[in-house]
């Protein structure tokens, strides 16, 4: 049997994320405006919430401060909450052809990437309003950073999006769960806070954590703490390798179960 | 495995676990933990196949017949290799496609052009291979302009139109087709019968399963008889027709009586 080729993956990579990203803009005359819209929606309300009415400290103004950490976890969450539907969504065709099928749960991640990359013109605006300066140093800090918070990524979605096939309500527990993990990860308010009240551990137990961390280092003073990198990597490697290994193990099954 | 024998099958039972806890969710199983514990032990298989043993020639044509719930999706799923035999083993050779239920696997929001490139890319073919055929395929779809507008727009027929276009352009080395002519209407499913036995004297090797005996009759070589999992007959369509025929006879009989 002739194996498929290099050629042949990429191509499915490019068609699946080019439908991915046709299909959200389809009927939508915003367009790319409306994925900017969106976090920028969100980045108002916390502005209003825990700027302005609880008045959080931080070293940065506290818009800076809230884009750079915000756009980044906006893709981790949005990848994650729609992995639940990368497999179900494709039921008809799991059921009856053998294709990769992580390549669905790739194609939609990326998908997010590539919105958060489009992203990323708002926050050096914001910085440049501020009177901050991007770094030359972006130029390999952000592809680094991608890529550990793809691992990351990839490697949860994939066990949520096999998970879900085998227990159906799985994506209500999700919901809540992003949420909650969004509130345990500074990203609305500083690290110092955790160190304050001594649960500097958090910072590293939590993969999303160090992460979060680290980009706002890159996006507003151009370094990256080696530490937290080093966590983050860490946790990225071992999520991906368990969500593969989760999928490897489960996958032929997916055909039984749709 | 000599030459010419592209699919085979040796003594393969493929079982089903009954009452998996697939699908109640996670609050059910947190729930009646203790239960599923229980159950799962005592837990009964569902055999959808049971030692099942056949072989299909290159460019032969086996049709599979047999009642609702015999295992012949089950055979094709095992063929396409989306399935994992519980027992035994299956080898094939070459590019299989499955001819999918009209209109599966495309995107609503999608225009035709971009759904046949979709559609294309899942079933094993590169891009560069889908934009060499794409001009015979939207020619053979007939749609004309309307292969740049959403599926969304297009008839039921047009659907079907559409996906019957890309499939048969796959040049596949083994074609699945299960029950799909049955929608479709009756002109539509001239020009299906008409194709698959093109593709039969281009040399293309089949497995055809269908209820509708007369096309298989018609275009298969040899017909393959299943009832609750069991190859009960293995041969000359007519024959094994008829046999199919009788047994359904025997079994309508014993039910009113």
């Amino acid at each position: 049997m002739k194996s498929p080729t290099l050629a042949y993956y990429r191509d499915l990579m490019l068609v699946l994320l080019a439908k991915e990203f046709k299909v959200r803009y389809k009927n939508t005359l915003l367009g790319y405006a409306w994925s900017l819209v969106h976090p920028l929606l969100f980045a108002g309300v916390f502005f209003l919430v825990f700027r302005v009415l609880m008045r959080v400290e931080t070293e940065a103004p506290y818009v800076l401060f809230l884009i750079t950490a915000l756009f980044p976890w906006q893709w981790f969450a949005n990848s994650v909450n729609a992995a639940n539907f990368f497999f179900l969504a494709n039921s008809s065709l799991i059921k009856k052809v053998r294709f990769p099928r992580e390549f669905l749960v790739f194609a939609g991640v990326l998908n997010d990437l590539v919105h958060f990359v489009i992203s990323i013109p708002v926050i050096v605006v914001f910085l440049l309003w501020f009177g901050y300066r991007p770094s030359v140093h972006w130029v390999w800090q952000v592809p680094v950073l991608v890529a550990v918070q793809f691992f990351i990524t990839q490697g949860l979605a994939l066990i949520v999006a096999t998970s879900n096939l085998f227990f159906r309500d799985l994506e209500r527990l999700t919901g809540i769960f992003m949420l909650l993990w969004f509130y345990l990860t500074p990203v609305i308010y500083p690290r110092g806070l955790l160190v304050e009240k001594g649960c500097t551990w958090m910072l590293y137990a939590n993969p999303m954590a160090s992460l979060i961390v680290c980009w706002r280092e890159v996006f507003l003073n151009g370094t990256l703490p080696p530490l937290m990198l080093g966590a983050a990597a860490g946790f990225g490697l071992v999520t991906f390798l368990v969500g593969r290994a989760l999928y490897r193990s489960l996958e032929w099954r997916f055909a039984e179960i749709v | 495995m000599s030459e010419d024998v592209v699919i085979r099958l040796e003594n393969v039972t493929k079982s089903y676990r009954l009452g998996s806890v697939a699908k109640a969710g996670v609050k059910d199983l947190v729930l009646h933990l203790p239960t599923h514990l229980r159950e799962r032990r005592r837990q009964r298989l569902f055999e959808a196949l049971r030692d099942v043993s056949f072989e299909v020639a290159r460019g032969e044509c086996l049709g599979i017949i047999g009642r609702n719930g015999s295992g012949k999706s089950t055979t094709l799923g095992l063929i396409a290799g989306v399935l994992r035999p519980s027992a035994g083993r299956i080898e094939t050779h070459g590019r299989i496609c499955p001819l999918l239920e009209l209109g599966a696997g495309f995107h609503f929001e999608l225009t035709g052009t971009e759904n046949i490139v979709l559609n294309g890319i899942l079933l094993g073919m590169t891009r560069r291979e889908i934009d060499e055929r794409m001009a015979e395929i939207v020619a053979f779809s007939g749609l004309g302009d309307f292969v740049h507008r959403p599926v969304r727009v297009y008839s039921a027929g047009m659907v079907a139109r559409l996906g019957f276009a890309v499939a048969v352009h796959l040049d596949p080395d083994i074609l699945l087709v299960d029950e799909v002519l049955a929608v479709g209407d009756l002109a539509f499913q001239g020009k299906c019968l008409e194709r698959m036995e093109g593709f039969r004297a281009s040399g293309t090797t089949m497995v055809f399963v269908s209820h509708s005996l007369g096309d298989v009759e018609r275009i298969c070589d040899r017909v393959a008889f299943l009832d609750a999992g069991r190859l009960l007959d293995l041969g000359e369509p007519r024959t094994v027709i008829s046999a199919y025929k009788d047994h359904l006879r025997r079994r309508n009989l014993r039910e009113r009586s």
